[in-house]
């Protein structure tokens, strides 16, 4: 605690405590696990819409850590997803391999691995070059899926998935609570994996390349294989993510792979607010609940909806709903201070 | 005539009118994205706009159709002005990511619209009856409607080359695509040139929208189906480049059309396939700036 304190010190030190400092945890941020609990005893019929909820969270939050920490704009972000879907899809369909947790780490090598292998070649690109190649990464999975619908199932995809109880012990209930609070347990352990990587020095270094890539050149930093690595670790996030996507639904289609996905996950965070780790809980949370409420009421109107938040965000709130919370609380203390 | 060279004809020729219609409908995408690094999402939907333009203009008021793609193409030209005056202008200094978003909202508000308004079913136009049936050139039949995809395409290139290459305007685009603030200091102003040529490029995605109605089907989600391989085009052909972005038409219009022939299942992976061969070993594409 002193140290922290101290204006003096050698730059090493002032580094090391100002990393300290940001890693340590604050009162607030057990505020979306206490709602987590909460909602698992509030609304227990609907624990199936909840575990789908924690889902997107999972990959909203593989999303922030290359789109909010590293700045790699990408449009194909759902090729691991359906990676790691599939991984786990195939594995029970195919091969009888049904026991979900090994299915978790399967799928997360998986997704690793195409992540690791495509971004170690698109990520010399750039701009527009870069946003086609990530687009058309995801395309090609799904046309390739399409290819040998004998063994994927092609659009149809594959139904009906059963899964060994977890741990070998608990069941799955109609309700979906055990897939809820198996979805909630896995985020939290990913979750503190990534907010560990964020507040480290490599968290800083990927800040480093988004905020100025030619500095980050420029002091030696080995800026290519630092966003390989991340690449690769979101890639494997994501994968986990879309393998707990198939056992909790117990199907996977090729339309995991959509652009319409890859869109979704970065209008969630979006809405969140980036490189911000808390982000993809809030944009996740708000963006399902308001499409479950208003794509029954109408589709079309939801539509609309997504995309005027969409405009309406870019040009008044860019970093979020909570970056506009950070602002009206700045603004409070403001007024309190004058 | 021997079934092999039939088939390849018939993919030449398909394959040409289909790249016409890529070319028509990207090439203001390229330039642009060339004078602005703007990343349009939305061409998409001002390309769906066009065809249900025509498709209100032939089926409620009895507009003739090639009246119907003029009047489409002017009035959506019309309109993308006040969006770039109002939105786009905003974000010209803003990051890839800003822009992507603004646009991608604004597609999905332009879907949202026209389901609502003509619904989610694919809509179809009265063509007049010179562009029914086929058209006999000599050594087979083609059908008409392509024939004339392909003479319009033609056409436009030749205006669009003449206007690029031979006007003052053109020069001052292209000096602009080439170094931004040389051109402005020298006094070209790239403001109110880049507001002309987003409306001429509009306009023209427009007239491709209407175009293809009958070639590809219109249903809401075109603005987002085919804007895919509008910047597909864009990318692989090089930015602000109307060279590039007629051979990477060509090159992908047919190569699509090539694997839908020979090989129906593989779908839409040989443009993939190209797209991503070509971006490895040219990332700025074929005539792109490095």
């Amino acid at each position: 605690m002193a140290a922290s304190d101290t204006i003096g010190g050698t730059p090493r030190q002032r580094a090391t405590d100002y990393l300290l400092r940001r890693h340590r945890f604050r009162m607030a941020e057990a505020l979306p696990w206490l709602i987590a609990i909460a909602v698992f005893f509030i609304f227990p019929t609907r624990m199936t819409f909840g575990s789908q909820v924690l889902v997107m969270v999972m990959f909203a939050l593989s999303l922030d850590l290359i789109l909010g920490y590293a700045g790699i704009v990408t449009l194909g972000h759902a090729a691991f997803f359906g990676v790691g879907a599939y991984t786990v899809g195939l594995a029970a369909a195919r091969l009888d391999w049904t026991e979900p947790i090994s299915g978790l780490f399967a799928a997360a090598i998986a997704a690793g691995l195409v992540g690791f292998v495509t971004g170690w070649f698109l990520l010399r690109y750039r701009g527009l070059t870069l946003l086609m190649l990530t687009l058309a990464t995801a395309i090609l999975l799904q046309e390739t899926g399409n290819l040998r619908s004998d063994i994927s199932g092609g659009y149809d995809g594959l139904p009906g998935l059963t899964f060994k109880p977890l741990l070998g012990v608990f069941d799955y209930d109609l309700y979906g609570h055990t897939n809820y609070l198996y979805a909630l347990t896995v985020l939290a352990i990913i979750f503190f994996f990534v907010r560990r990587i964020v507040y480290s020095p490599f968290g800083q270094a990927l800040t480093g390349i988004r905020e100025n890539v030619r500095r980050m050149h420029a002091i030696g930093s080995p800026v290519h294989r630092r966003l390989v690595t991340v690449y690769t670790i979101a890639a494997a996030i994501a994968g986990v993510a879309g393998a707990l996507f198939t056992q909790t639904n117990a199907y996977v289609t090729l339309t995991v792979f959509d652009f319409d996905n890859s869109a979704k996950v970065m209008v969630m965070l979006i809405l969140g607010g980036t490189g911000r780790l808390y982000g993809a809980f809030v944009g996740a949370a708000v963006y399902m609940v308001l499409e479950d409420y208003f794509s029954k009421l109408s589709p079309t109107f939801w539509q609309f909806g997504i995309g005027l938040m969409l405009v309406l965000a870019v040009l008044f709130t860019p970093r979020g709903i909570l970056g506009l919370f950070e602002r009206i609380g700045d603004y409070l203390a403001e007024r309190k201070r004058s | 005539m021997p079934q092999v060279a039939n088939i390849a004809v018939s993919i030449l020729f398909d394959g040409l009118a289909y790249a016409m219609f890529l070319f028509i409908t990207s090439v203001g995408l390229s330039v642009t994205m060339g004078l602005m690094g703007f990343v349009n999402l939305a061409h998409g939907a001002f390309a769906m706009a066009g065809g249900y333009v025509v498709v209100t203009l032939t089926r409620t008021y009895g507009v003739g159709f090639v009246p119907s793609l003029v009047i489409a193409a002017v009035v959506v030209g019309a309109v993308s002005v006040v969006f770039e005056r109002v939105l786009y202008r905003r974000l010209y200094k803003s990051t890839d990511l800003e822009q992507v978003l603004l646009t991608i909202g604004l597609a999905f508000m332009a879907i949202a619209t026209a389901t609502y308004l003509y619904g989610p079913i694919p809509k179809s136009v009265p063509l007049p009856e010179w562009l029914q049936g086929d058209v006999n050139l000599g050594f087979r039949y083609f059908p008409s409607y392509r024939a004339f995809l392909i003479v319009l395409g033609a056409v436009l290139i030749a205006v669009l080359w003449y206007a690029f290459e031979r006007t003052n305007i053109g020069a001052k685009i292209r000096a602009a695509v080439d170094n931004r603030r040389m051109a402005e200091s020298v006094g070209i102003n790239v403001d109110r040139l880049f507001t002309l040529t987003f409306a001429v490029g509009s306009g023209l995605a427009a007239l491709g929208g209407g175009l293809a109605i009958q070639l590809l089907g219109l249903s809401p989600s075109f603005a987002v189906l085919y804007l895919v391989l509008f910047l597909i085009v864009v990318a692989v052909g090089g930015l602000g480049s109307l060279k590039g972005t007629l051979l990477a038409a060509l090159v992908l219009g047919i190569f699509d059309t090539g694997g839908k022939y020979l090989l129906a299942d593989a779908g839409g992976f040989f443009v993939y396939a190209v797209t991503v061969v070509v971006l490895l070993i040219k990332p700025a594409g074929f005539y792109g700036r490095e």
